[in-house]
């Protein structure tokens, strides 16, 4: 019995990895189709996104039975409650990251302006993104709750780059009155950014529920992440 | 209120160190679950609560067990008295070769009670407790061994209720049972707690999860865990009582 229940655990693991992976990939080719507009890469991760959500149902799924069969208690259910919040998490990123592709087909424009790019640091926060996804996947992979408690402080980079560029697409909106539906559609990128960062930090949370049966949830001191109080 | 109080019991059979300085506490009105791997003393220390293993040969005891504060193996205690306090129910349903009213009526008369329409009263109180009453009420005459081996069960229990008791032992009570019957006897258990405090020995770690307020993990005669059930199912502090609920004993 004990053989039957790891090889199921480790087959749930094995595929919120997958998914994992398929995720960090959509999010990947998205700053690569917004940083060069490339309408060929948006469509592939529009049609990537049916990929996503079947994945979601087939983990969704996997947990209820694992569930239903094994009635998993402590450091199982926590793993098992787990995977289904991340799940749930990795689901929602992957929409994220289909909303941009969106954004990069239908862009009114041609050509980016590289000073606006710049200055919106739009490609830093796809760099944080892409590392605090990649950070996460190997904190689980490792059962590693310090490394997963170490990104929640880069989302907070997130929410001021996010917040800045509200002012900045509303200045560059001003000075180039053709480029108003171009900002408001390039607005919805930054949000989709930073809200994804809100996700990172659920799946954060969940790994240290997971592993330490600790819950961070809702405690704004982040008392365990020592970065967030310097 | 601690309703019964271990204080550093050592049991022995003959030279077998049966149980290891354990000490606990039982609340009053709760259920208290004892899981462990057979042979791992929870049943030899459920059957200390009523003398139960007084009788085996070359058995010996150390520490003390109160009930209400007092010692139950003090000098002078009678063991009858104690077991008009403390019931039983076992494994597999044991109910005399009697009707089902002269099962539940037996521990009353027992006791010395002749008042015939008290002992009617008191036999259908206990019945309806054990909710056996309405599949009963109209075959009270006949034998115990035409019910089912649920309805035995409840008959047991029915029975040892009869007297009154303030404790109730449980030694796998359920294991014998189809889970319709199980489900029955764990309803009842929950409903029990309101009188009696239970003391239930399993086997079966969702019933334990189910029906108690606490859980005890014993391994070869140590006591390692007890704690919130709660607590013991979601987030046990010791590595060995997470690794015998989650199946990875080994």
């Amino acid at each position: 019995m004990v053989k039957f229940v790891e090889s199921e655990l480790a087959q749930l693991r094995h595929e919120v990895d997958q998914m994992w992976t398929l995720v960090y990939n959509q999010m990947e080719q998205a700053r690569e189709a917004v940083l060069n507009l490339d309408r060929t890469i948006a469509q592939q991760i529009i049609v990537r996104e049916r990929r996503v959500d079947a994945f979601e149902l087939k983990i969704d799924s996997d947990v209820e039975d694992f569930i239903a069969l094994y009635t998993p208690v402590a450091v199982d259910l926590r793993f098992t409650l787990s995977m289904l919040k991340i799940n749930s998490d990795l689901e929602r990123i992957g929409d994220y990251a289909d909303g941009i592709a969106r954004f990069v087909r239908d862009c009114p424009v041609e050509a980016l302006d590289k000073e606006l790019i710049e200055k919106l640091e739009v490609k830093e926060m796809f760099a944080i993104v892409l590392r605090m996804l990649g950070d996460l996947q190997q904190a689980l992979r490792d059962e590693d709750p310090v490394k997963a408690t170490s990104v929640l402080s880069q989302d907070d980079q997130l929410d001021r780059i996010n917040k800045a560029s509200a002012g900045i697409l509303a200045g560059y909106a001003a000075a180039h009155t053709d480029a108003i539906p171009f900002c408001l559609g390039f607005g919805g990128v930054f949000r989709k950014l930073e809200r994804t960062g809100d996700h990172l930090t659920n799946i954060a949370e969940e790994i240290v529920f997971y592993i330490d049966a600790k819950v961070l949830k809702h405690n704004d001191s982040q008392q365990e992440d020592p970065a967030r109080q310097a | 209120m601690e309703k019964i109080e271990a204080k550093d019991v050592n049991f022995y059979y003959g030279s077998f160190h049966a149980l290891k300085g354990i000490s606990m506490e039982i609340p009053q009105n709760k259920v208290v679950a004892f899981i462990g791997p057979s042979g791992c003393g929870k049943s030899t220390f459920l059957r200390l609560f009523n003398r139960m293993n007084d009788l085996i040969p070359g058995a010996r005891l150390e520490g003390e067990i109160c009930i209400d504060g007092k010692n139950i193996y003090a000098p002078g205690v009678q063991v009858d008295e104690l077991r008009k306090e403390v019931g039983m129910v076992f494994q597999r349903p044991n109910p005399f070769p009697k009707s089902i009213f002269d099962n539940v009526a037996y521990g009353l008369r027992v006791n010395g009670i002749k008042d015939k329409s008290f002992i009617a009263h008191r036999v259908e109180e206990a019945l309806m407790g054990a909710a056996l009453w309405e599949e009963v009420k109209d075959k009270l005459n006949a034998s115990a061994y035409a019910l089912s081996g649920g309805q035995q069960q409840r008959l047991c229990i029915a029975r040892a209720m009869a007297v009154s008791p303030s404790v109730l032992l449980m030694d796998e009570p359920a294991s014998a049972l189809d889970p319709i019957s199980t489900a029955k006897v764990e309803e009842l258990i929950c409903e029990l707690r309101n009188e009696v405090t239970i003391v239930i020995v399993t086997h079966n770690m969702q019933q334990a999860s189910r029906v108690s307020d606490k859980t005890a993990f014993f391994y070869m005669g140590e006591m390692v865990e007890y704690d919130d059930t709660k607590v013991i199912f979601t987030n046990p502090h010791k590595e060995a009582t997470q690794n015998y609920i989650t199946g990875r004993f080994g």
